[in-house]
């Protein structure tokens, strides 16, 4: 069973739709023993980091998250919930993340050419910067859909895939157990399809 | 690089898509869901789904549809029409849509994007503009197009995005239905003045006219169109080769 972390951030219809469509078995829960009960855990999000990252501190499955992840459980964070992984955001403020992975969310305005247009909405081209098992049915140069004004920064190794706007922007970050797309898999197609299935059928000696 | 989207537009009254679809592969080309099933597996890159029922029944239908091409369909789905209060926001996108257009609800209530982009943000907050030339000037049309609301377009657009508008849907009802191209006077005007996307919607007869449209204003982001892919008349397929062909980026 794949949990999706309901803690009261965006609508999880289309997501828990896209894996019942590929014969996952995904219960939208904000419930914890039935999150550490399942295989694998997603965590959702969109609108502002902080608000977000205060809503799951609230509920108190932040810890669960971290625990699960630590434990080697396969977690995936999509578009904010990717953010939430990282150490911090200085949206709105300075705000602290789950720090799973290296790095901070920044405005991408700094890092691409002026004149463009923010958010970086619509389709793009995912360019792979490691092995990373959840890209394994995926091409280098498939496109996949972005909506996001922030994106991580200074994450290193933990780098997966970028994607090219006026400059260069963290497109997924993987460590270990640990996934995390900036796109939205459950809005791109049949790519997102394969990436959502990739995940799912995630083995222990395939990790990161 | 971001490639320029290509979305096609259903007009759904009572359940069922309006204007006749004529396509060899389909059975059941009236039923949303099948025909939005069909132009995700040809390569679209996001739907419209434009409500156009006056009954409350059709309304219920509406959504009941919106909500089965949800389970079905992984591509942003846009809907418009009949969109006059926050509630109705919630009532699309509890049922699977991703952006929310607002046409004549915002000409009534012009706080209504300012409510809607603060609840749900302005990445689903779609502004949709029909305009036509009156004594020189583009003037902003509302019900349909069928009532002059003496307002100026540009001026109306920018004042929409800065209240939370994220996307702009320029429909041009000059070009509309001549099949002659898209507004291209009309886009340019209001894309220069606009940071955030611009879809143009008007006009489209065939591939040449998306390639024309994208060549000589870049800073339009997609196509809108609805006959002439229910018609057949362009194949998104071979749109999107002709864009590649022509330097300009397309998802294929």
């Amino acid at each position: 069973m794949i949990a999706i972390i309901d803690y009261g951030v965006g609508n999880l219809f289309s997501l828990s739709s896209s894996l019942k469509s590929i014969g996952q078995d995904a219960v939208v829960t904000g419930d914890e023993k039935v999150i550490r009960s399942a295989d694998k855990v997603i965590l959702p999000g969109v609108g502002a980091f902080g608000d977000a990252a205060n809503k799951l501190r609230a509920t108190g499955l932040d810890r669960t998250v971290v625990g699960l992840a630590k434990e080697g459980r396969p977690l995936l964070g999509i578009c904010l919930g990717m953010q939430l992984l990282l150490g911090g955001s200085d949206e709105f403020g300075a705000h602290r993340g789950l720090g799973l992975i290296n790095g901070e969310a920044r405005y991408i305005g700094g890092a691409i050419e002026k004149g463009l247009k923010i958010p970086h909405m619509g389709w793009n081209a995912l360019h792979f910067t490691k092995a990373c098992p959840i890209f394994k049915y995926i091409n280098e140069g498939e496109y996949v859909y972005f909506v996001h004004s922030y994106h991580g920064e200074g994450c290193f190794d933990d780098v997966a895939a970028t994607v090219e706007y006026g400059g260069t922007l963290t497109a997924a970050v993987s460590r270990s157990n640990v996934f995390g797309c900036q796109f939205h898999p459950e809005k791109s197609g049949d790519a997102g399809l394969r990436i959502l299935k990739a995940f799912c059928e995630l083995k222990e000696n395939e990790l990161c | 690089m971001i490639t320029k989207r290509i979305i096609p537009c259903l007009d759904v009254r009572d359940g069922r898509v309006v204007k006749g679809v004529n396509f060899a592969s389909l059975r059941d080309v009236s039923s949303p869901v099948t025909l939005a099933e069909y132009y995700s597996s040809c390569g679209a890159d996001e739907l419209v789904f434009y409500d156009i029922t006056a009954s409350s029944d059709g309304r219920k239908l509406f959504t009941d549809i919106l909500r089965e091409t949800a389970e079905r369909v992984f591509i942003p789905l846009t809907v418009g029409g009949g969109i006059n209060t926050v509630g109705d926001f919630d009532r699309v996108l509890k049922c699977g849509a991703d952006k929310v257009s607002v046409n004549s609800g915002a000409i009534r209530d012009p706080d209504l994007i300012s409510r809607a982009a603060d609840k749900y943000g302005s990445q689903c907050v779609v502004i949709s503009c029909d305009a036509k030339r009156v004594d020189g000037v583009f003037r902003v049309f509302a019900k349909g197009g069928r009532e002059d609301t003496g307002l100026e377009a540009v001026s109306w657009i920018k004042r929409c995005v800065d209240n939370g508008a994220g996307e702009v849907v320029l429909n041009s009802i000059d070009t509309d239905g001549v099949k002659k191209g898209f507004d291209l006077e009309m886009l340019d005007a209001v894309s220069r003045e606009v940071d955030v996307p611009v879809i143009a919607s008007g006009g489209a007869g065939n591939i040449e006219d998306f390639i024309t449209l994208f060549k000589t204003l870049p800073r339009v982001d997609a196509g809108l169109a609805a006959s002439i892919f229910h018609f057949g008349e362009v194949d998104i397929r071979e749109l999107k080769r002709e864009m590649q062909k022509n330097g300009i980026p397309a998802r294929i």
